[in-house]
């Protein structure tokens, strides 16, 4: 009796009012706010005349209109430097930490959070942004919301939130070669489709989640928004533990070991009861890819588009507008098929890990000719560490080059956009119409899947490789 | 700021017929560097409904002289993506009150709530009635009671009733906003914070 998800633990006790038929006021432990999604939070709190109420609550960073080249000038781009130069203003103004351009600690803000040792397990965490379901990889409630509720947090450090449902994914056994957690969350997208989990917030359960490290499993959390969940989570355990500790903000001495009691409290009872519940085999996953303009348009990769039969009579016409924007058949293989540019970054895998998975992968080889490579880490502290590993070196002797960190062209707010009709393998979470520019044909897959491309120039399985 | 209040509307609609809407189509990235809230009507389905020189696309329904209205019909699963509250004040700015589809993505659907723009989520048999008709017939109008929850294709077409949690209703219909009602308990939310040393 009484047995709770992890999730009901965590809501509910940050529950401050509840409203008889309507949602709760649910309590915020940390902010994160960016420069897009921020300034007309700001400007209502002034025509309220109201200021911050909790300033150290939140935190800022500057990243999705930045520039990943050159980033010690003035950003050339004027809109762009407005809203930059507003979020700076904004923070000064209401005694908001501030990780700016040139700060040693900037950089995505899911990727800055955890890295810092601000996300901890059991937090409520939001930022209006949809991948803050990121954070969840540490036992946290995490989700993103729009402006309004922005300047709800910031006048209250409150939202007002009906309690979603919960759900329990569950992947058991081991993965294949080659496979990664990007290929995890590809997979159950394109069996549940982009709508799948809309109204649920989900819990990720099972081996194979056990066994990954923290930054794959923040991958996988990164994308339950892209099969319309309000949030994903990951049980904290020792892997969580070890990664958080030590960091810039994590709990230290005494602190460290009451937090450790209650984080350790926090996983779902074994009794706990879920809306719904999935249940996924590891080792039938295989590298994936999209063809189409959703991320739930996925297929193992040596796989095939669906043939129309295989469609919904319903659903026809969006897959025929879909693959028509793609320059895609229906039945048509997915390797072997010609790539332009190759994108390795976004918060989804932008971290180390990532980078030091293509560049195992790349070293000792040359990257195709036909082909425009960016790589772009996450934050300043990737960066430094891809340095200090050497892995810059290794990129330049196969022929890539690194960037500076920023969302860049995971939605091509900044210069960095794919070319019209051109086809892009991509390492980030969308491959919507037009989000990586207009025009540009977006194909999602894993940063190793991402390597064996960069060096083809082909959509190529990396299996093929190992 | 109060949102503007909404009780009953007769209007005209847009049909999109098209699932999985994101929020990159409904406004995309490269024009979300504005720091207010007016003007993203001009930007709204953007790259649907103008080709690269700016030159309007006739196929697009925004373009059409057959539809107009204040209630958009779109396909199910509308308004996936990004989190960006800019998507409803495209809408809104635009001239839409109503966005009726037979599923809404959760951020989208609260943020259009916070904006004052209404989601009316409609059975699928509803929806595909009402894109029939709306094909042979574009004058058809389409009335909304929200008092009533009742969506009604005019004059004496199908009529279905739909859901809205009470607290929001309430909201629109007397055109409350969120933060006057958190500012009004900031003393509970100050007690919780003593209380919750963890
Ligand atoms: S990397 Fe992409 S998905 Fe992540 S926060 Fe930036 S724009 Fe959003």
């Amino acid at each position: 009796m009484d047995s709770k998800t992890i999730f009901d633990k965590i809501w509910d006790r940050h529950i401050v009012v509840n409203i008889p038929e309507g949602p709760s006021a649910l309590y915020i432990d940390r902010h994160f706010i960016h420069e897009v999604t921020s300034p007309q939070a700001f400007g209502g709190l002034k025509e309220r005349g109201i200021s911050v109420f909790r300033p150290e609550k939140t935190v800022a960073t500057p990243d999705h209109n930045v520039p990943t080249i050159n980033q010690h000038l003035t950003i050339h781009e004027e809109l762009s430097r407005v809203q930059v130069d507003k979020l700076t203003e904004n923070c000064r103004d209401h005694n908001i930490t501030l990780y700016g351009l040139n700060n040693p600690f900037n950089g995505i803000v899911h990727v800055i959070g955890p890295e810092l040792g601000i996300t901890q397990p059991g937090m409520t965490i939001v930022c209006g942004d949809s991948h803050t379901s990121t954070h969840g990889a540490f036992g946290s409630v995490a989700f993103g919301i729009g402006t309004s509720e922005v300047e709800m947090v910031l006048a209250s450090q409150c939202v007002l939130q009906s309690k979603p449902k919960k759900m329990r994914i569950n992947i058991d056994g081991d993965l294949q070669r080659g496979v990664a957690s990007k290929d995890i969350i590809l997979y159950i997208i394109s069996q549940i489709s982009t709508g799948g989990a809309t109204g649920y917030f989900v819990e990720y359960a099972g081996s194979a989640i056990r066994s990954l490290s923290m930054e794959s499993r923040m991958t996988i959390c990164n994308m339950s928004i892209e099969m319309g969940a309000r949030g994903g989570l990951i049980a904290p355990d020792e892997v969580t533990f070890e990664y958080i500790k030590g960091r810039e903000f994590a709990p230290k001495g005494e602190q460290w070991d009451q937090k450790l009691e209650f984080w350790k409290s926090l996983p779902s009872d074994p009794d706990a009861a879920f809306d719904k519940e999935l249940f996924f085999r590891a080792g039938d996953i295989e590298p994936m890819i999209t063809y189409g303009t959703n991320p739930g348009m996925g297929t193992g990769i040596s796989g095939k588009i669906p043939s129309l039969q295989e469609i919904d009579n319903a659903s026809r016409n969006s897959f025929n507008k879909s693959l028509e924007y793609m320059g895609f058949s229906p039945g048509e293989a997915m390797e072997g098929k010609k790539v332009d540019y190759v994108f390795v970054g976004s918060c989804t895998n932008g971290r180390i890990e990532d980078l030091r998975i293509f560049a195992s992968f790349v070293k000792g080889k040359r990257k195709a000719d036909n082909l425009t490579v960016w790589i772009v880490p996450g934050s300043r502290q990737v960066e430094r560490q891809a340095e200090k590993e050497g892995i810059r070196k290794i990129l330049e002797e196969a022929g890539f080059e690194m960037r500076q960190p920023g969302c860049s062209a995971c939605l091509a707010m900044n210069e960095d956009k794919i070319p019209e009709g051109k086809y892009a393998v991509s390492t980030s979470n969308r491959n919507f119409e037009g989000r990586q520019g207009p025009g540009a044909r977006t194909m999602l897959a894993s940063p190793l899947t991402a390597a064996a491309t960069a060096i083809t120039g082909r959509v190529t399985d990396p299996r093929t490789f190992l | 700021m109060p949102i503007e209040k909404f009780t009953t509307l007769i209007s005209e609609c847009v049909p999109l017929p098209i699932e999985n809407v994101d929020t990159d189509q409904i406004i995309p990235a490269r024009f979300l560097k504005a720091t207010t809230r007016e003007g993203f009507g001009e930007n709204l389905f953007r790259d649907w409904r103008y080709d690269k020189t700016g030159k309007p696309k006739e196929d697009f329904v925004l373009n059409s002289d057959r539809y107009s209205g204040e209630i958009l019909v779109a396909g199910k699963n509308f308004g996936s993506g990004s989190s960006r509250e800019h998507a409803a004040w495209a809408l809104k700015d635009y001239g839409f009150k109503i966005v009726a589809s037979s599923y809404f993505a959760d951020i989208f659907k609260s943020n259009s709530l916070n904006t004052g723009l209404l989601p009316v989520q409609v059975s699928e048999s509803f929806l595909a009635r009402l894109f029939e008709l709306l094909d042979t017939d574009p004058s058809i109008k389409v009335k909304v009671d929200l008092e009533n929850q009742l969506i009604s294709i005019l004059p004496d077409g199908p009529q279905e009733n739909f859901e809205i949690n009470t607290y929001k209703k309430n909201c629109l219909l007397n055109g409350y906003d969120d933060i006057d009602y958190l500012l009004s308990i900031k003393a509970k939310i100050s007690d919780w914070e003593k209380r919750m040393v963890i």
